[in-house]
């Protein structure tokens, strides 16, 4: 038997065990899941759980669960991968071998390493989505808030599903108003890129939005610091922007084992050749999800997208045939944008967010890039979904590639 | 590579630039188109600057994005506050529009 050994049973590693024993050939081949914990969140549910449209229990379910029962699964913290003998050390001593070693450790935040953030005032004043432990935090913190300045800062980019602290000041918006509270709140969006959208049709289709919904952008805004006392966070260039309720994106960065495998960039993303996959400088190591340093979002879809094009790979390398450059970059995502409404944006490494129906051309139902109460729908569906059809590894009648039918191509021009 | 001259100027130099002043194809860049845009923004480069700025074409080379900060100040072994310095007023924008690339950008 031949060796498949998968590093993190999250949204990419689960999926793709479970693609991976439906292949004809895998009767010749032993799967192995290593991870270390062993909650499986439903990561959209984080955006959603502060303002109360899930409890808690609805995105957490037992990571075994939803792995393939033939699979040997070990919850145990892998020490480093040792490329030089095809083996992953465990750091409770354990060895594990490999023929082929797939890297799906995600990204996880790290609100330590901005001075102040993670102080006395963490989970206080000073918030975050962007765990489970954070999400159920801010939702109470957002039911006893009465008025104030409200402020969302993305620390740095890279950050896991790079809408969601723009969908997060949409759904504040929409969830003031319904409490009768809007005009005592002030919701500010101090983010490090050049402004709240930065693609040109983007900015184009959606950049009045902010405007109607009285949010205040604060672009090229680096935090240095977070002053927990005074309330305020403090940029690089010394510019100041103060808070009441601070909900802060933290750095993310991929496992620490990546670090000490030596393989990671200063982020411990692994570099990733883009169209295939394999991790750069190895023939046997594959790296999917947010584990990679690509150029396209760290999001569910891109992760699905992702394991569609390597299982097909897969196949062409057990053969012994050359990898074929199927990954495009394509991510496919729901942006909510509050009052029951929500966007939906489809895209790649080359082609740029357009205006048209998805996913069939002319008909939809879904538009894209405009407001619509069917992408809501299409958002809230997809949790069902996530659970029951994604993580099982069902296929879903969306190509891997991106597709430019039912895309206005002529605005692009 | 500091003592280029910068007697014509960008149009002269058949250099395209998109609607907020990011050259269109990274591949027109040179040093000289560097000084221009370095000038329209009040900065003198400096060796310390071209190091940026060599690590930010050398970066964009690897990965197909501009660096962030963060991995400017990691691996080109600048710290933040000197970034800031040298660029003042949003270095990561300044950097990327000097050495020839496209604006950061995020997903939408």
């Amino acid at each position: 038997m031949k060796r498949l050994v998968i590093l993190g049973a999250g949204t990419a590693g689960t999926m793709l065990a479970n693609r991976l024993v439906k292949l004809p050939e895998w009767d010749e081949w032993h799967l192995t899941v290593i991870d270390a914990t062993r909650e499986h969140y439903y990561q959209p549910g984080f955006l959603l759980l502060p303002f109360g449209v899930y409890r808690p229990d609805e995105i957490v379910r037992p990571k075994r669960y939803y792995l393939p029962a033939g699979a040997e699964v070990l919850f145990a913290e892998v020490e480093r991968i040792r490329p030089d003998r095809k083996h992953v050390e465990l750091v409770d001593g354990r060895r594990v071998p490999y023929d082929v070693l797939i890297i799906a450790t995600g990204a996880h935040i790290h609100p330590e390493e901005t001075p102040g953030l993670m102080a006395h005032e963490w989970h206080r004043s000073i918030h975050t989505f962007y765990d489970f432990e954070g999400a159920v935090a801010l939702a109470k913190a957002l039911r006893a808030f009465r008025g104030g300045r409200l402020v969302v800062n993305v620390v740095e980019m890279p950050i896991k599903c790079p809408v969601a602290p723009l969908e997060f000041v949409f759904l504040a918006d929409w969830y003031f108003t319904g409490r009768g509270l809007r005009d005592r709140v002030e919701i500010v969006y101090a983010t490090p890129l050049p402004g709240a959208f930065t693609r040109p049709k983007a900015a184009e289709m959606l950049g009045n939005l902010l405007e109607e919904r009285r949010i205040h952008v604060v672009p090229e805004f680096n935090v240095m610091e977070v002053d927990p006392d005074r309330r305020l966070l403090r940029s690089y260039d010394e510019q100041e922007v103060e808070y009441d309720l601070l909900v802060s994106v933290p750095l993310h960065m991929g496992a620490e084992a990546i670090a000490r495998s030596e393989m990671g960039d200063e982020l411990n993303f692994v570099p990733t050749d883009r169209h295939t996959l394999l991790a750069k400088g190895h023939d046997d190591i594959f790296v999917l999800g947010d584990a990679t340093d690509l150029p396209t979002s760290k999001a569910g879809s891109v992760a699905h997208f992702q394991v569609d094009t390597f299982v097909e790979n897969f196949r062409r390398y057990v053969d012994g045939l050359e990898l074929l450059p199927l990954f495009d970059g394509h991510a496919n995502c729901f942006v909510e944008t509050g009052y029951g409404k929500g966007v939906l944006i489809d895209f790649n490494y080359d082609v740029e967010p357009l205006p048209g129906t998805f996913p069939l051309p002319g008909i939809g139902p879904m538009p894209l890039l405009r407001e619509s109460p069917v992408n809501h729908w299409g958002k809230l569906l997809f949790h069902w979904m996530y659970w029951n059809v994604l993580l099982r590894g069902h296929e879903l009648p969306i190509p891997a590639q991106l597709s430019l039918a039912g895309k206005d191509v002529e605005v692009a021009r | 590579m500091t003592a280029v001259t910068t007697a014509k100027t960008l149009s002269e130099l058949h250099v395209k630039l998109d609607p907020e002043g990011f050259l269109v194809d990274p591949n027109e860049w040179t040093p000289e188109v560097a000084q221009l845009i370095a000038q329209e923004e009040g900065i003198e480069l400096t060796d310390r600057h071209w190091e940026v700025i060599n690590f930010v074409r050398a970066y964009y080379e690897e990965h197909g994005e501009p660096p962030t900060l963060r991995a400017i100040t990691k691996r080109g072994g600048v710290p933040t506050k000197e970034l800031y310095q040298l660029f003042p007023k949003g270095p990561a924008k300044k950097v990327a529009r000097i050495a020839g690339l496209g604006k950061p950008r995020g997903c939408i």
